[in-house]
């Protein structure tokens, strides 16, 4: 069955409390969820007070603080600090964002700060991406084509179909729709997820691509697709304000149309 | 001890190239259910308040009768659709989803001739 309950070995402890100065009058709390696999003891919720007068405005630059200043321990993902690797997809209070983009000031008072939901977990804030990179690869996430390349121009476009692919190749591949969803959650061994399926759908309509059946052949699976009961998670929590959720229903559009058109 | 690689995981046995026709036919259902079960309250209105000659009267005209039919085979294909995705989304185990889903395919399929066979039964005695 699915799995509703956390095993004993992740069940969340207490951790440390690390206090802001006496002297700092802008103290937000930050409550971080800290495991390390060298240890044999679950994970736990670390405590920091942070001085707000003197850390940058995004939960990005209140993590690189703790690092920096109170915790060298904590580990995580960041790269490019401004919405564009990917990198920094994590939990916060409830929902998955890109931390480099969330301003600390968007949430009322303590901020708490987990890893992607449902994935397994490296160390800390890090989750294991290696199956959701591997399904990604699975979709085939390049140009297929069978006429050979024009010998003295590149494969033309027009400024129509290009425009077909806005709203699709802003994807950054963090993760935080898919593990949004409840249906990745459950089924995500066989299920794409929502990011992988916005990536299936984006060669599917480019119009360069010349293996569209094939492509849709491989998504026509009740797990690989059909595992998308329109839930919304993934639209309601991409940070980059695209809809995994649309892109799948128009997959199904075009699977229905092959059949019944 | 198993070697395979990510992407061997995620390609699997492949895709099952089915899933459309089960999609589809859930929201055509749907949609086919939406007028019959408004049908369905007069029919159930007037069960309550008519005598029973008059019911089986009024079911075994042939509109009613065809209403009656489409609503039973409508209800238990869409429930059965649905139930078998239910079970599909939170039973991991192979060989229990494959038995979880049958039982129920074979009860619906069973609930519908036992509904199906009702109705002619009660129209015939009109």
């Amino acid at each position: 069955m699915a799995e509703f309950t956390l095993p004993k070995n992740s069940t969340l402890i207490k951790g440390n409390t690390y206090k802001a100065s006496e002297a700092a009058t802008n103290v937000r709390r930050f409550e971080v969820y800290r495991w390390d696999p060298e240890t044999q003891e679950n994970p736990r919720i670390d405590i920091y007070e942070l001085d707000m007068d003197d850390c940058g405005p995004m939960v990005l630059d209140a993590i690189l603080k703790i690092k920096n200043d109170i915790d060298t321990s904590l580990t995580f993902r960041r790269s490019c600090r401004e919405g564009v690797c990917g990198s920094c997809a994590m939990n916060v209070n409830g929902k998955n964002t890109l931390v480099c983009t969330k301003a600390i000031d968007a949430y009322p008072d303590t901020i708490k700060i987990f890893p992607l939901p449902h994935m397994a977990v490296v160390k800390d804030l890090v989750p294991d991406m290696t199956h959701f990179y591997a399904q990604y690869a699975s979709i085939k996430p390049w140009i297929e084509t069978q006429t050979p390349a024009p010998s003295d121009t590149e494969r033309l476009q027009s400024k129509e179909d290009r425009e077909v692919l806005d709203g699709l190749y802003e994807c950054v591949l963090c993760a935080c729709c898919s593990t949004s969803c409840p249906s990745y959650w459950w089924n995500g061994e066989r299920y794409l997820g929502p990011a992988v399926l916005l990536q299936a759908y984006r060669w599917l309509v480019d119009s360069r691509d010349e293996n569209t059946g094939e492509r849709l052949d491989e998504l026509e699976d009740p797990f690989k697709l059909y595992r998308c009961h329109t839930i919304m998670n993934c639209t309601d929590t991409c940070p980059k304000g695209l809809n995994p959720a649309k892109a799948i229903a128009e997959t199904k559009k075009l699977l229905v149309q092959r059949k019944l058109g | 001890m198993h070697y395979r690689s990510p992407l061997a995981n995620v390609r699997g046995l492949g895709s099952a190239k089915t899933g459309t026709s089960h999609w589809w036919m859930q929201r055509v259902t749907a949609f086919v259910l939406i007028p019959l079960s408004f049908w369905l309250i007069i029919f159930l209105d007037l069960s309550l308040k008519a005598p029973i000659q008059e019911i089986v009267a009024w079911l075994a005209m042939p509109l009613n009768t065809i209403a009656i039919v489409a609503w039973v085979v409508a209800v238990f294909y869409h429930s059965a659709l649905g139930l078998q995705v239910v079970i599909e989304d939170y039973v991991a185990a192979e060989g229990i989803k494959i038995i979880a889903v049958w039982t129920v395919n074979l009860v619906f399929i069973f609930l519908a001739l036992a509904a199906l066979i009702a109705v002619f039964r009660i129209i015939s005695i009109g």
